[in-house]
């Protein structure tokens, strides 16, 4: 067990509790031992001058890729527990389309064993929902349950049979589980490689409506009502999503809904250029779009922030547009990107954005984490709000660099992570 | 005034980028009506034509264009090469960098590709058509062609009639038209009108009839069979009797009205055969003015001097 450790003077925000003020925090055997002004350090503890920073729960990400097994080129298990620490997050969720598909209580439990050897954020394995991710046959959702994980999905392609996500969502209630959706009508996504529009019609490429996103989100929403479960739906990307799920969260359907980082700040013209780095699914929209996401974030009928971290090789993105992968990696900017473009430009208080990156994705999937009341497991991270940066992807951890946010300027740095009070990433 | 390195599209030429490569074409002409189609302005330049869709038409008018102005010439088509047995665009573009080529015409599927590899050789790269993107040289050769039968452009009533959604001549004639003053309008079936169209100053026209009695000159586009298989139409046959321009409807129209087409044509498709071969066809001009428009871009991009074109013509003035 590491030595205690006191950060004092730090702006404590716990959104958990509504708690913002200016005290001292005390970590003591991985949890959080102490919260009050002029605590006193313990014998052997590392005391820590935190005056000026923020003192805040872990960022918590319920929507990232980490290519283990299958494409470990692009990231690991490790690897991405290593940018996940690096960007202020201590847990994150691991999509199941891998190759070969998380979709057996033996491939969950490997990649809690490769979360636990990396010894970084807790990476919490999503299953999948149906047996390879085929669309065909339910998955074993309680064995997988049994080997630790938090939710199932088949996101990178959609539960395309209504039958299907109607059983799964009906299925998950005996485990309490979301079902998480990537929300796609098949037959008008076909061949699409960016949001249908003026621009899409400038650069000859295939579009994506809005519609082919809101048809499965209006399905999903129905069946989340008709089948009493859990959905989940990962990265909304239109204004005509945002209205639905907020009409369903008044008749009360259980829903979460989840936006990332790049949908909350750029807009279809970032594929101007042909930039392969503009190239993701869902794709970016139209400014309405935009303001639509950030409204339905302030208002709670979007849940949480999710970054859908999604690593590829480099020179899988040098390609001509049609032929690059979708797809691009988040952790490591998230909370830079999100503090510069919410909180600075006044759309969220920190405390809120704080909510929206740690504790409601914490209860969303039921999750550990995401407050720091007395007893609770010392996850925190502490943040510099005041300190510009520029994003540079050669320096990102991650094992791949395909950020639309290169040479950003951006105010928000991660600069301590404690996982169950061990310091796992530290810029002294 | 120069064009930059590479010609991508119209979309980001000035007016005036444009109109110094209709200019620079006229002096050319004359060159393809000589009994000795040769000028040495290109000499010891060395171009590869890069094919990756098949074409008949272009390339060979580009080969023409290169080969008159004197280039050295080396076709790469897709099916036999390398790109075939998988090499990506960027170690293509690697591979005839090192061979140090001064310019790459090159022929893709994907909408960006010229751009991109552009992006990546020093080698100036013209767009033979990219995708569903642009297709600049055609929509040149319209331009000049237009221009030669009325005389100006500014002002002109030009509707594309087809297949504008799938279509990269759609694309360069709007941007080159409307640069140039003309007024523009398409005319299809909604299934295959891009989104958004109406915003870049286009008039749409639900109707052929209503269309034909609008514009002075029709560019009518190529349909391919697979819209229909792909169900963007129930069949050709009802594409023609909605759609097609027949000699009936041209019968109707009152005014003089230019017939343009890109080609290859669908005979009895989009268009009626009597129209494609009738007085107010310009189609073979179009193929003429297609090498003196590739002659031009050429020689600008080679950084010719465009008051010296009509010199280079008689001696070579670009050496």
């Amino acid at each position: 067990m590491s030595k205690p450790l006191l950060l004092k003077g730090g702006r404590v925000i716990d959104p958990s509790r509504d708690v913002d003020q200016v005290t001292d925090l005390l970590v003591q055997d991985g949890k959080v031992a102490g919260i009050g002004q002029g605590l006193g350090a313990p014998d052997g503890a590392e005391t820590r001058d935190v005056t000026g920073l923020i003192v805040a729960p872990g960022l918590v990400d319920i929507h990232v890729h980490f290519r283990e097994p299958g494409n470990e080129d692009e990231e690991t298990v490790a690897s991405g527990a290593r940018a996940a620490v690096t960007g202020g997050y201590t847990a994150v969720c691991a999509m199941p389309n891998t190759d070969p598909v998380t979709d057996n209580q033996a491939a969950v439990g490997f990649i809690v064993r490769q979360s636990v050897r990396a010894g970084l954020a807790r990476v919490y394995p999503i299953g999948a929902v149906s047996v390879g991710q085929k669309g065909e046959q339910l998955a074993e959702f309680g064995e997988m349950v049994g080997a630790g994980a938090v939710a199932v999905s088949d996101d990178g392609k959609p539960v395309a049979s209504s039958h299907l996500m109607r059983t799964a969502l009906e299925y998950a209630r005996t485990f309490g589980i979301p079902v998480a959706d990537h929300c796609e009508e098949p037959t008008l996504f076909a061949g699409g490689v960016m949001h249908e529009g003026l621009v899409s019609s400038r650069l000859g490429l295939k579009g994506i409506p809005a519609a082919a996103e809101e048809i499965m989100v209006a399905r999903d929403l129905l069946l989340a009502e008709l089948s009493g479960g859990h959905v989940h739906l990962c990265h909304m990307s239109t204004k005509g999503s945002v209205e639905l799920i907020r009409r369903a969260k008044e008749r009360h359907v259980r829903v979460t809904a989840e936006v990332t980082p790049h949908h909350l700040t750029l807009t279809d013209h970032a594929c101007e250029g042909y930039d392969t780095h503009a190239k993701m699914n869902p794709p970016l929209r139209e400014a309405a779009d935009v303001a639509a996401l950030r409204q339905g974030l302030v208002d709670g009928v979007i849940d949480c922030i999710a970054t859908d971290h999604a690593p590829h090789a480099y020179d899988e993105k040098d390609a001509a547009f049609d032929d690059a992968p979708f797809g691009i990696i988040g952790l490591e900017t998230a909370f830079g990107v999100m503090h510069t473009e919410l909180v600075e430009c006044g759309v969220l208080s920190l405390p809120e954005l704080i909510n929206r990156m740690s504790t409601a994705p914490a209860r969303a999937f039921h999750l550990p984490g995401g407050g720091m009341r007395i007893g609770a497991v010392a996850d925190i991270c502490v943040l510099d709000v005041t300190e510009p940066w520029t994003v540079d992807p050669a320096r990102f951890h991650s094992k791949s660099r395909n950020s639309p946010f290169g040479g950003r300027r951006v105010t928000g740095r991660v600069r301590m992570t404690l996982v169950a009070g061990r310091i796992v990433h530290d810029t002294p | 005034m120069t064009l930059g390195k590479d010609l991508v599209g119209l979309e980001h030429l000035s007016p005036e980028q444009i109109r110094l490569i209709l200019d620079t074409a006229e002096p050319f002409k004359e060159v393809s009506e000589r009994p000795i189609k040769k000028v040495p302005a290109l000499r010891g330049k060395t171009i590869v034509n890069l094919f990756f869709e098949a074409s008949t038409r272009t390339r060979i008018s580009f080969e023409f264009a290169e080969k008159r102005l004197s280039a050295d010439t080396v076709n790469v088509a897709a099916s036999g090469s390398s790109v075939s047995k998988g090499e990506t665009l960027v170690d293509t573009a690697r591979n005839l960098e090192a061979m140090r080529i001064d310019m790459v015409v090159i022929r893709h599927g994907s909408s960006g590709a010229a751009q991109f590899l552009g992006s990546r050789i020093r080698s100036n790269v013209i767009n033979a058509g990219d995708g569903k993107h642009e297709h600049p040289t055609q929509g040149l050769l319209d331009l000049l062609t237009i221009r030669d039968r009325h005389g100006r452009i500014d002002g002109i009533k030009v509707c594309l009639v087809g297949d504008i959604l799938h279509s990269r001549v759609a694309r360069s004639n709007i941007w080159g038209l409307t640069k140039l003053g003309a007024e523009v309008g398409v005319c299809g079936p909604r299934t295959l009108l891009p989104r958004g169209i109406e915003e870049l100053g286009v008039q749409v026209f639900d109707r052929i009839e209503a269309a034909m009695e609008w514009a002075d000159v029709l560019n009518v586009l190529r349909l391919q069979l697979e819209r229909m298989e792909k169900g963007f139409i129930p069949s050709l046959r009802e594409y023609y009797r909605v759609f097609g321009v027949t000699q009936e409807r041209l019968a109707q129209v009152k005014r003089d009205i230019t017939i343009m087409h890109p080609g290859p044509m669908n005979r009895g498709v989009e268009i009626d055969s009597r129209v494609a071969d009738g007085p107010h066809s310009v189609i073979l001009d179009q193929v003429t003015n297609g090498v003196a428009i590739r002659m031009a871009v050429l020689y600008l991009l080679a950084g010719g001097k465009p008051e010296l074109a009509d010199a280079a013509k008689r001696s070579g003035g670009a050496e």
